[in-house]
């Protein structure tokens, strides 16, 4: 069995021993292996390819930028995707423009640990996926499965664009696979991760798993729900939710970031404007609430979307 | 494309310093007569947006570019024209940027002083002050990975800059790691309408060079034999492996922020103290009294800057516009994965 996390350093071990124009550089990450032990081994593995920073989050997208500008191809962890926001300028500044600017692309990948925890409180836990999506320029990925989060980090090495990879922490250790996979679906296409006639639900990330657990729960009412894993939010595949719209009738979309703008908000935008006679009810979406996320257990697990709420949604859109 | 400055390195390292004087000297009188036709066009309505002077800092800038070779990195900020000349930009990037053709590096998406061709060295700034520190970094931090040896990384900053967490990030990453950056702080004494004294509370900006652990240099900006010799022996510790060199340059800014602005607020006493020396004129007078070139001479090297740019503001002049009809409005490189397209 391999985990999650396994799989994020799998595939950064495969793209050191496979391309030469990697490198890794992130806080933590040489001999200690990383906060959550994504690069367990690979300094010892890949001498001088595998960087401790210091804790300059600026300064480590800033120097990924200009080595991509040369030819390499820096993968860089954020320790935490919350850190991200100190290199805020250079992400969205810096790389999401020069190809626009210059012509010159800038192939970095920005790792993202995102997401809640039990425990992890208003700085350890955030889910900044919308916010690098509003910003032209960049890839936003989000894998929920234990195949994507291999596939994908070894897809985007090959994207000439800044890819912002946010892997989330709670599937981390939660998440297994029996191995990891020959193929994959391309970065770009959602996939049908449940097929059922009754609703959609669209989601991405952690809450695919929670959303799927819904499902399950209405199933044993005589409901099916159709979910929709994402995987990337910029681009989206507006395709494949219409597609699972026009069989239903009925979208939910669901996710952990905070319920202003955000991915909730652009699918319902993109499902009522584009397919609004494909409804058969209002469109509905839940997010967390709209605090920052608390540190109690008893608290965050009421703060994000569960299940449980998840299915209390979806039996209220199926009843209307 | 970038132009190449006239003799290969072998030939400037043997000429004697007064011809390195001239040639620094027809570098910055090339900038300035650009920079004040670029001001002329401006305040007649033919170009859009801001216009931001180096006047003042031709010294310090062509120092700073002249120091560069072959291979090197160059991020120059809002006042380096002369630098970005002597580095071989050419005369035609610098006017069809300003006026946005289609066909110049930037091709109307961005343009005065945010230019660069990053792939032949020269590095496109961004607004965000301090930003290019760690960016330059990152270049040589490739260098070293590709195991390209002997190759130096400069960036100019004023001294408002030094106050940004890009600043401290950037400049504290190059020591740790030991790379071959020359940061070339000028200290113009203003930042926008800001005065140093609202800026920073050390003494003197290079003091900062010491608890970054980097080399710190002092040099009169006004100077041009003095900005040579001490920005051009940082570029060469650097490149000798000694570390990020720090090179604090003093000035006074002799315009305003950007022509859109008037600098009222500088105080009159800082125009008359010799740090409100044109270092044009400077050098200029230096020229003269060394006898390194006449009056003639000087005079046949201004027409030539004037016939120089006014044959690149007419060249940008016939080059098309850009055309939202015709404008690829895709911000990514890999196309499949523009929306849409997936």
């Amino acid at each position: 069995m391999i985990t999650y996390l396994e799989a994020i350093r799998e595939a950064q071990a495969h793209a050191l021993a496979a391309d030469p124009r990697v490198y890794l550089y992130g806080q933590d990450i040489a001999t200690f292996g990383g906060a959550f032990k994504a690069t367990k081994n690979l300094a010892q593995a890949y001498p001088g390819r595998v960087l401790d920073s210091p804790i300059s989050e600026d300064a480590i997208v800033g120097s990924a930028i200009g080595a991509a500008i040369e030819g390499m191809r820096p993968i860089v962890e954020m320790q935490f995707a919350d850190f991200s926001t100190v290199a805020f300028n250079q992400i969205v500044n810096q790389a999401a423009t020069l190809h626009w600017r210059t012509g010159v692309p800038c192939p970095i990948i920005v790792r993202l640990p995102s997401g809640g925890t039990p425990g992890s409180g208003p700085f350890h836990s955030q889910s900044l996926e919308a916010i690098y999506a509003h910003y032209p320029g960049l890839i936003i990925v989000t894998p929920a499965t234990v195949e994507d989060a291999y596939s994908m980090l070894l897809e985007s090495i090959t994207i000439e664009d800044p890819v912002i990879f946010c892997e989330h922490k709670y599937l981390y250790y939660h998440l297994k696979a029996e191995s990891l996979p020959s193929e994959a679906l391309p970065i770009g296409k959602a996939r049908v991760a449940r097929q059922g006639r009754d609703a959609t639900v669209v989601t991405y990330s952690a809450m695919l798993h929670e959303c799927l657990a819904a499902a399950e729960e209405l199933a044993a009412e005589g409901w099916e729900l159709e979910v929709v894993d994402l995987r990337s939010i910029k681009p989206i595949d507006t395709d494949t939710v219409l597609a699972s719209v026009a069989r239903t009738g009925r979208v939910l979309a669901v996710g952990e970031a905070w319920p202003w703008g955000g991915v909730t908000a652009e699918i319902l935008a993109r499902v009522a404007s584009e397919g609004f006679n494909l409804l058969d009810a209002p469109p509905m979406r839940l997010n967390s609430k709209d605090t920052p996320v608390p540190f109690h257990p008893n608290l965050w697990g009421t703060h994000r979307p569960t299940a449980q709420t998840i299915a209390a949604a979806a039996r209220t859109l199926l009843n209307k | 494309m970038l132009q190449k400055p006239e003799g290969s390195d072998s030939t400037q390292r043997a000429a004697n310093f007064s011809e390195t004087y001239r040639r620094a000297y027809r570098w910055m009188l090339l900038a300035r007569v650009a920079e004040d036709k670029i001001r002329s066009l401006f305040l007649g309505g033919k170009v859009t947006g801001g216009v931001f002077l180096g006047k003042g800092q031709e010294a310090i800038s062509v120092a700073t570019g002249m120091a560069l070779r072959d291979g090197d990195i160059f991020a120059p900020l809002i006042r380096d024209q002369a630098g970005r000349f002597a580095f071989g930009e050419s005369v035609v990037d610098f006017t069809m940027t300003y006026i946005g053709s289609r066909s110049g590096p930037m091709r109307g998406r961005d343009g005065n002083i945010h230019r660069g061709r990053p792939r032949e060295g020269m590095l496109p700034m961004i607004s965000h002050l301090g930003a290019m520190v760690s960016v330059v970094n990152g270049v040589l931090m490739a260098h070293r990975f590709q195991g390209r040896r002997n190759t130096v990384g400069a960036t100019s900053l004023g001294d408002g800059a030094t106050s940004t967490g890009a600043f401290h990030e950037g400049l504290n990453q190059a020591a740790v790691e030991k790379l071959p950056l020359v940061l070339v702080v000028t200290n113009n004494q203003y930042a926008y309408s800001t005065p140093t004294d609202r800026q920073f509370a050390c003494a003197d900006l290079v003091e900062k060079a010491v608890g970054y652990g980097v080399d710190g240099h002092s040099v009169d900006g006004t100077d041009l034999t003095s900005c040579l010799k001490v920005i051009g022996g940082a570029v060469e510790r650097a490149r000798n492996g000694f570390g990020p060199q720090m090179v604090v340059a003093t000035s006074l800014r002799l315009s305003g922020h950007g022509e859109h602005d008037d600098g009222h607020y500088v105080l009159p006493d800082l125009k008359d103290s010799a740090l409100g020396r044109d270092c044009l004129q400077v050098s200029h007078s230096h020229l003269l009294k060394e006898g390194w070139a006449d009056q003639e001479t000087l005079d046949s090297w201004k027409r030539d800057s004037i016939s120089q740019v006014d044959e690149a503001v007419a060249h940008a002049m016939r080059e098309p516009l850009p055309d939202p009809a015709r404008e690829d409005w895709c911000a990514i490189a890999s196309r499949h994965l523009a929306e849409g397209n997936v």
